[in-house]
């Protein structure tokens, strides 16, 4: 019992938090909703055992991230009108199109199953936590090849930002 | 109800009761120190040594109007304050006080922990929960409709987040030393006297506690700067810059809701102060002085050290605020990242080069 309430909260805030991000007009309401999805996917990490992955989201999407986000939104100024205008071609069709095969998969599996759900598992004990141990074990003797290459890009696309910025600054100050 | 719930709930109510009445002190602690400082009397009217200025302050607060500006982002505006306290009382969840005990109760002995959670992984937790109470700080100031508490909250988010990474690279060393991300386990890793393989070395060393701070002093130092500018305190205060920006992102903000920044704040220093005794000065560990005091006694003695070394930290705090002048907004930038987090990386680096020849020996032999 728990545990469905445990599981029912932060799953129902992630779906109203998506859906501020998608009908909010103001950009700091959509902004906020989604950092108040990521806090609740956060908790529902920690529900399931994985706490290092939890707190991960959180200092990095919840806490980095969306601070960036909101700054720049802030920088920019949102007194503006929202554009509505379509920026990629056809992408309300698009967009409904997914949508609607989406829905329609999801009643097809429904009414094939003739709505006979066995949504309540049965508990299962955790033998495995998602502790920093385990992950870093795994990271740096499998992945550490993987681990590697994905930090040099990092760098390169830290030194390539450092790099065009200083380089608008220098011209300008030419002219 | 499982016992492990009550025992839960026991624990949470305890912490705010803990905090508020903390609060109250510490408010009182540093009107005196800094009056001390500028020879002045300081609170000294409402109760024995003015103790109960701050509640009458709270009081009234809370009886005045809330005012909600015309322009204000409603939702946002009312939902600022709140995010402000709810980190700083989950922060406080992961210090532990003391040692673990036990009690006897309906013939059943159960084991308590002196704190709220034992993570493993509680430094991460540390870190991220501190990180959400920039929100607050940046909603206050954009939803308040206003261009003063506006530059507040950009100067902020961009402050915070600076010093956040100069923060979590200054406790890296310390997570190497102690082997764990619990909080609990760093506080036992710090138990002991320090030693050394030199014989005369060690006889002098042998004397001194095995606190974090001693072999890490300049971890200890930026993680120090980082959590003065962390809790926006001054010479670190530019959020709030009274000559520049009235009253910063809080300008807009009355009554209760601004008792709730307040209060947010300096539970924060609390927080702040406890978690550098907890991960540099060994935490609650101290004399007990199991055999000449009562047991008692010796059971609540490892809060009192906690609490010592907490308000040692506090009384520099305000020491700091007392003394210095408040820097300026790029002086603030450049410490953060042109010293700060490169200081640490190199720190980072020595110490685990340190702990690696500790460990293996060095390279050649």
């Amino acid at each position: 019992m728990f545990e469905v309430i445990l599981f029912l909260i932060p799953s129902s805030l992630i779906i109203i938090g998506a859906l501020i991000v998608i009908f909010a007009k103001n950009p700091v309401h959509n902004a906020m909703g989604l950092v108040m999805t990521l806090v609740s996917i956060a908790i529902i990490y920690i529900t399931l055992n994985a706490t290092f992955v939890a707190m991960v989201q959180m200092l990095v999407y919840a806490g980095a991230v969306m601070t960036l986000f909101l700054f720049v939104i802030m920088m920019i100024g949102v007194d503006k009108k929202e554009q509505s205008k379509e920026s990629i071609k056809g992408q309300t069709f698009l967009v409904s199109g997914v949508f609607l095969i989406l829905i329609s998969t999801l009643v097809y599996v429904a009414i094939s199953s003739e709505f006979r759900w066995d949504l309540w598992f049965d508990a299962v004990e955790f033998t495995v936590e998602g502790t920093p141990q385990l992950i870093a074990g795994t990271l740096f003797t499998s992945w550490i090849f993987p681990f590697e290459i994905i930090s040099i890009l990092l760098i390169v696309a830290t030194a390539a930002a450092i790099a065009l910025a200083y380089d608008t600054q220098r011209k300008k100050e030419d002219a | 109800m499982s016992t492990e719930l009550i025992i839960a709930i026991i624990k949470a109510n305890i912490a705010l009761a803990v905090l508020l009445t903390n609060t109250i002190l510490l408010i009182w602690f540093e009107r005196k120190l800094v009056a001390g400082m500028q020879s002045r009397v300081g609170p000294d009217r409402a109760g024995p040594f003015g103790l109960l200025q701050t509640v009458a302050d709270a009081v009234k607060l809370l009886l005045k109007e809330q005012i909600l500006p015309l322009k204000a982002d409603r939702a946002m505006y009312l939902l600022a304050p709140i995010i402000a306290l709810v980190p700083s009382f989950l922060i406080f969840m992961v210090i532990p006080l003391g040692p673990d005990f036990e009690i006897n109760w309906s013939d059943q002995i159960y084991t308590i922990q002196l704190v709220g959670a034992d993570l493993n992984v509680g430094v991460l937790y540390f870190l991220a929960v501190s990180s959400i109470a920039v929100y607050s700080v940046v909603l206050a100031g954009w939803s308040s409709g206003s261009k003063y508490p506006l530059l507040g909250g950009v100067r902020a988010s961009a402050q915070m987040i600076s010093y956040e990474a100069a923060m979590g690279l200054a406790l890296v060393p310390i997570i190497l030393y102690s082997g764990s991300l619990s909080l609990v386990d760093i506080v036992n890793s710090q138990a002991g006297n320090l030693s050394s393989n030199i014989p005369i070395l060690n006889s002098i060393v042998s004397f001194i506690p095995k606190w974090n701070i001693f072999p890490q002093f300049v971890a200890f130092g930026i993680f120090f700067i980082a959590a003065v500018a962390e809790v926006n305190r001054a010479p670190f205060d530019l959020v709030e810059a009274e000559q520049e920006l009235v009253g910063g992102f809080h300008t807009e903000y009355s009554g209760f809701r601004f008792a709730m920044f307040f209060l947010a704040e300096y539970i924060n220093m609390f927080n702040m102060c406890a978690i550098t005794a907890t991960f540099f000065l060994g935490g609650w560990l101290g004399p007990t002085f199991q055999n000449i005091l009562p047991p008692i006694f010796s059971l609540i003695m490892p809060i009192i050290w906690l609490g010592l070394k907490t308000f040692a930290l506090l009384f520099i705090f305000v020491w700091i605020r007392a003394t210095l002048p408040r820097l300026r907004y790029d002086q603030l930038m450049e410490l953060g990242w042109k010293r700060l987090i490169p200081m640490s990386l190199v720190w980072l680096i020595l110490s685990s080069i340190v702990l690696g020849v500790r460990e293996f020996g060095l390279p050649w032999s």
